[in-house]
């Protein structure tokens, strides 16, 4: 069994198969998380809406794969999936564990909640064409470049003052929720 | 021949294409998980808590019982596929997967030997911690889909008791990421291999001996993370039946117990590579046999040190899982919260200041 299991490593250089290949699962990613982004606002049932995001995260954790970068990937599931999302269906189950469709899950806004998202597609969008045009995601990847140490080492020296401030935005909000949900 | 010398072949393998050497990886992950998970089932769970409680276990299918497994397998297979009237087919049928999905991408990390992993990541632990959180969606998904009661509270209960132990879990992990400078999990291995223990390197030196605090927090938190032993109160069988569980029979009962057992595996895994030195033997074994640390026998003897260091970790899960009365659910968040978070970042502060002295 071992024996087989001694594979070479995979190297960074990618064939241009390989790239095909790449590029039919991130299409196919992007489907899904379409779909489901769709699917999540349009279900009648809140618990279904909460997986249906689910699909979204996870496939956005999968893009972040598909580019190289295993941390955002693992922080997206630690945090988002494994937190948030966890959270949200547990405050759901806790309230309104209902099973079947709910009647009154549309907001009367929501036309122009619509119009809102797809004026953000489109603002993002250009930005995003405007930023990097036809640029092709750098195909031989450089380990060094994409490793925890580096990450780090950006947040703690070059991005440390909007880290802070995350930091303390966080713990305001923290506090503030102590003392919203505290009663005397 | 030397056993080097049989590397630098070129094996077939080593230029195949990558759908191959995928497909190849996900048939060894699937060993790598379900015979282990059945191992530890077979000797633990029927036969030394048999003799624990002064029964014989399974004695008729194959000699001593062994081949209960293939007749459990078989049983579960063959029985009608129910769902509740009332339940969520879809949600309900798929919880089970997610549980299972999330105990695989526990196992792709696991390093067994110098070259023997699925795949080397930089963030190796990190990666396996967060998509451990990932089982607590397939466990609402199955409390919430099966329309009971009982199901739905032994679901919520499970959500609350792993989001309070995931962060002791997480916590202790830092003590041993901070003394080793690295999240990959190779390299924590060859940490551990070679520092000494004040200019004797012998041993090299095993993290549970500069971490002992930690590995206690770590493991109580896996044991809380398994719903095991005294912190059972999700799958509580005199009175919520068995929890999230109470509505499944059939395969998808079977999905759940080898999630639950193979993730008992897969942390104990983690552990001994973690606190026990992983795959590697201790350098004055190395020395004797005249080999590297590293040499690509490692990875022959790699997955046996690892198995046993396996066993040694899940004996105590079961140990202790058959010896403790069950925690009532407000101790069991008080001791999360109250004990076990304070002390992790206690050790995780004296860790860093320590690092930083020396």
């Amino acid at each position: 069994m071992t024996a087989l299991i001694l594979f070479a490593q995979q190297s960074v250089e990618l064939t241009s198969t390989e790239q095909w290949v790449i590029n039919v699962f991130f299409g196919v990613i992007a489907l899904v998380s379409t779909a489901a982004a769709l699917k999540m606002v349009t279900t009648d049932n809140v618990v279904h809406a909460a997986l249906y995001l689910l699909i979204v995260l996870a496939s956005v954790a999968a893009i972040y794969v598909i580019l190289g970068a295993e941390f955002a990937a693992a922080t997206q599931v630690l945090v988002y999936i494994g937190a948030i999302l966890v959270l949200l269906l547990f405050g759901v189950m806790l309230t309104r564990a209902k099973l079947g469709a709910d009647d009154d899950l549309n907001h009367e806004q929501r036309w122009i909640g619509g119009l809102v998202s797809v004026v953000m597609l489109a603002v993002m969008s250009f930005s995003l064409w405007e930023a990097f045009e036809d640029t092709k995601v750098p195909t031989a990847l450089n380990p060094d470049d994409f490793n925890t140490g580096a990450v780090s080492e950006s947040i703690f020296t070059d991005y440390i003052v909007p880290f802070e401030a995350i930091s303390v935005l966080l713990l305001a909000a923290l506090i503030g929720a102590v003392v919203v949900a505290r009663r005397d | 021949m030397t056993f080097a010398s049989l590397l630098a072949v070129d094996w077939p393998w080593a230029s195949w294409p990558w759908w191959a050497d995928t497909s190849v990886k996900m048939v060894f992950a699937i060993v790598a998980v379900l015979i282990p998970a059945g191992g530890t089932v077979y000797l633990y769970l029927f036969k030394m808590v048999s003799f624990m409680q002064s029964r014989l276990g399974p004695m008729e299918a194959g000699p001593y019982g062994s081949m209960q497994l293939l007749a459990e397998l078989g049983k579960n297979v063959q029985k009608e596929d129910i769902f509740p009237e009332k339940a969520d087919r879809w949600v309900f049928a798929l919880a089970p997967y997610v549980v299972l999905m999330s105990t695989f991408l526990l196992a792709v990390v696991v390093p067994f030997g110098p070259q023997a992993q699925f795949t080397n990541l930089d963030t190796g632990v990190y990666f396996a911690l967060a998509v451990s959180s990932v089982s607590v969606v397939g466990i609402l998904m199955a409390g919430w889909a099966s329309a009971s009661k009982y199901s739905l509270l032994g679901g919520l209960r499970a959500a609350g008791q792993l989001i309070a132990y995931e962060l002791p879990l997480i916590l202790a992990v830092v003590g041993v990421v901070i003394q080793a400078g690295t999240l990959n999990l190779q390299e924590i291995v060859a940490a551990q291999n070679q520092q000494e223990i004040f200019g004797w390197g012998g041993i090299g030196n095993p993290f549970i001996l500069t971490q002992g605090l930690g590995f206690l927090i770590f493991m109580i938190a896996v044991q809380a993370e398994l719903t095991q032993g005294p912190f059972d109160m999700p799958v509580a069988e005199s009175e919520l039946v068995s929890g999230y569980m109470t509505e499944y029979s059939g395969f998808r009962f079977l999905m759940f117990f080898i999630g639950e057992f193979a993730t008992a595996n897969i942390f104990a895994f983690l552990g001994s590579v973690l606190f026990l030195g992983g795959w590697a033997l201790p350098p004055f074994v190395t020395d004797l046999l005249g080999i590297e640390w590293d040499s690509p026998w490692m990875n022959v003897i790699g997955p046996g040190v690892m198995f046993t260091k396996m066993l040694l970790i899940t004996f105590v899960i079961y140990w202790v899982r058959f010896t403790y009365p069950r925690f009532r659910e407000d101790q069991l968040q008080k001791f999360a919260w109250k004990v076990l978070i304070p002390l992790s970042l206690v050790n995780i502060a004296i860790t860093g200041a320590l690092k930083v002295a020396f």
